[in-house]
């Protein structure tokens, strides 16, 4: 198999924990995406999702920091590259849209001048050119009225304007991969549909890679190709978007799908998850959803599972399963 | 419908032609300048023991409705009967008996408990207020049942907020709530900001509790998969107004507006043999400073058509429910 765009190896970050400890929020993890590809990387709150995304780009917050793994982007290692030069990756190789683009966008700049910024600073071009270029962006991403909505602020457009906005900043540079972290998470339904719409047609048109991270696997339906499912720092499951959703393996990709209310019969008792995802500093040594399984055996708390492959197109981390599919 | 009525024959809570204007100012002086229609001409019904969801995008004015339900702010027209008696004329010692049956319970569990009240005082503090139980021994011995009434372990009457899941905050805001014995509970988003998989824990206990105690939930949320899960009844709002109401089934089954079918379109499935994902509504909602003319709704309605624009539908019988829209009729 040919290198895919993006190649993320045993990533671990840690951010400390009580008596010097280094707890691993993101551990061993591993994923790949390739050119054009869209990838879901999904769970819920605390799992690792987003820290995976910013350890990626190298902007974990501190006193987080990346303490293992390689992270190449077309072949090249990105870890420990010089701040200079991981910036001119950031917007120019990988572009981010966030969930709040409210907060990623300058509030006393115009939303043209900053789509212009972000052309100029990656490419020398002409003011007139990255003018133009920026109103073409602006129609790209469907919002409507372009040159009126240029000398907006930020404050006069709605969300989902704002969230155009930063699609069309994120596209300046033609990156060749989008991370896209929640993209759709604060936006009203409708709205939600267009920008799906949107991501879905840029990966089309343009051959962009997406990197979604979300909880939501409604939003992994509808861009992904493939998805990763993560708890507690690890992928527990991986394969095909028709593989995770159509026929999960792991008890907590089959609990997450169970327990979405709009698929359950009206008269139908919704399941349940028991408990709740524990701290970092509280994961239990064997499998980290061990506590929480209605699979769980011996095994499960002596030690970890290991990641086994279901054919080519699905790979689970579980004893239960494993000893499911070898009886 | 009678399972829907009290034996007096009159529903729980009945909201009739409610509106909730909001000057907006403007200038030096700020002198009013416009109204904003928040609310305009508004009417529910629920039953005792039911569910009505009001459903909505951000700004539609749902949680207005909610709010003005409880008195949390001052509507300008309309009445709100709740067993029988028009909440808006009362005086606050009139009041304040009635408000012990109508409680809410918000989005974000952290921000309405106060983070230095141990669980047990924030859920007795409702109580002392209305005089339930007779002394802190008491009204101990019920923390610990309105605690295990939510499936929490009475020890959590010790902790703070702090050290509790999202969940668990959920289930004290709860507890809180019905230590007043209510008979209608307003959920305001209660669910949006919890994990799918702690959600599902809560829409659980909120279907025990009401089967438990008979509660009635007029349940606001912009989540169509959480209404189809507990409401018997669907409102959906737009601008201020609601365009369709019906029961749940038909509302799923058989939409008559063309903002629910909007909705529903926009509603992503998790079956990976179909991207169900439509866009039915274009553009954005406009503001409701100024909606638009006509029906509220033309601006973004695949279906419109020239008298769309120029005149305003009534919410007329459609099915069985009620729709405004001149082609549901």
């Amino acid at each position: 198999m040919s290198e895919p765009l993006l190649r993320v190896e045993g990533l671990v970050t840690t951010f400390p924990g009580a008596r010097g400890a280094r707890l691993p929020v993101v551990d061993r993890v591993d994923v790949a995406v390739a050119r054009g590809e869209a990838v879901a990387l999904v769970g819920e709150s605390g799992c690792g999702k987003s820290m995976t995304a910013l350890s990626i780009v190298g902007l974990v917050p501190k006193p987080g920091r990346i303490d293992a793994g390689s992270v190449r982007m077309a072949g090249r290692e990105l870890r420990g590259l010089p701040v200079t030069a991981l910036r001119r990756v950031r917007g120019a190789e990988i572009a981010m849209i966030f969930q709040e683009p409210a907060t990623s966008l300058n509030p006393v700049q115009t939303v043209g001048a900053q789509v212009v910024e972000a052309i100029t600073l990656h490419e020398s071009v002409a003011r007139g050119e990255a003018r133009r270029r920026a109103l073409g962006l602006f129609e790209q991403v469907g919002i409507p009225d372009p040159p009126a909505r240029f000398v907006a602020y930020p404050h006069q457009l709605s969300g989902g304007l704002k969230q155009r906005v930063m699609i069309a900043i994120a596209l300046a540079a033609r990156p060749q991969l989008l991370i896209a972290d929640e993209p759709t998470t604060a936006l009203d339904v409708t709205i939600q549909a267009q920008i799906l719409e949107l991501l879905r047609g840029l990966a089309r048109e343009t051959g962009t890679a997406i990197l979604l991270i979300t909880h939501d696997l409604g939003v992994v339906n509808e861009i992904a190709d493939r998805v990763a499912v993560m708890y507690a720092g690890r992928i527990v499951e991986e394969g095909t978007r028709a593989a995770v959703l159509g026929a999960p393996r792991h008890p907590y990709t089959q609990g997450l799908l169970r327990s979405i209310p709009a698929r359950a019969a009206p008269d139908e008792r919704l399941a349940e998850i028991p408990g709740a995802v524990p701290a970092p500093d509280m994961w239990p040594s064997g499998c980290r959803f061990a506590d929480r399984c209605v699979l769980v055996m011996d095994t499960c708390r002596a030690r970890e599972p290991e990641r086994t492959s279901f054919g080519a197109n699905a790979a689970a981390r579980c004893h239960a399963v494993v000893a499911e599919a070898s009886r | 419908m009678s399972a829907m009525r009290d034996a007096e024959g009159e529903p729980l809570l009945r909201v009739e032609a409610l509106r909730v204007w909001f000057p907006v100012r403007a200038g030096l002086l700020q002198r009013p300048t416009s109204v904003l229609r928040a609310v305009d001409g508004v009417d529910l019904t629920l039953g005792a023991g039911r569910t009505l969801a009001l459903v909505g995008e951000s700004g539609c004015g749902k949680t207005t409705v909610g709010r003005s339900i409880l008195r949390l702010l001052e509507p300008n027209g309309g009445r709100v009967l709740f067993e029988g008696t028009d909440l808006l004329t009362l005086g606050p010692a009139a009041l304040r008996p009635i408000r012990r049956r109508l409680q809410i319970v918000f989005q974000d569990p952290m921000a309405s408990l106060d983070p230095r009240l141990r669980v047990r005082d924030a859920i007795a503090e409702g109580m002392q207020a209305f005089g339930i139980g007779t002394g802190e021994a008491e009204r101990t011995d019920r923390v610990g049942v309105e605690l295990r009434r939510v499936r929490l372990d009475p020890s959590y009457m010790e902790r703070f907020p702090h050290e509790l899941s999202g969940g668990q905050r959920q289930r004290v805001c709860i507890a809180r709530a019905l230590a007043v014995q209510p008979r209608l509970l307003v959920c305001d988003e209660s669910v949006s900001a919890l994990d799918v998989s702690i959600q599902a824990q809560i829409l659980n206990l909120l279907r025990d509790l009401q089967d438990e105690l008979g509660l009635a939930y007029l349940f606001i949320t912009h989540d169509l998969g959480v209404v189809r899960y507990l409401a018997h009844n669907v409102a959906v709002m737009y601008l201020g107004q609601i365009v369709e109401t019906a029961a749940t089934a038909q509302i799923f089954q058989d939409p008559r507006h063309p903002y629910t079918r909007a909705l529903l379109a926009a509603m992503p499935s998790v079956d990976p043999l179909r991207r169900s994902v439509a866009v039915r509504a274009h553009g954005e909602v406009p503001s409701p400073l100024h909606p638009p003319s006509g029906c509220r709704f033309h601006t973004r309605c695949p279906e419109a058509f020239a008298r769309c624009r120029s005149e305003a539908p009534e919410l007329a019988a459609s099915g069985d429910g009620a729709s405004r829209c001149f082609l549901s009729a």
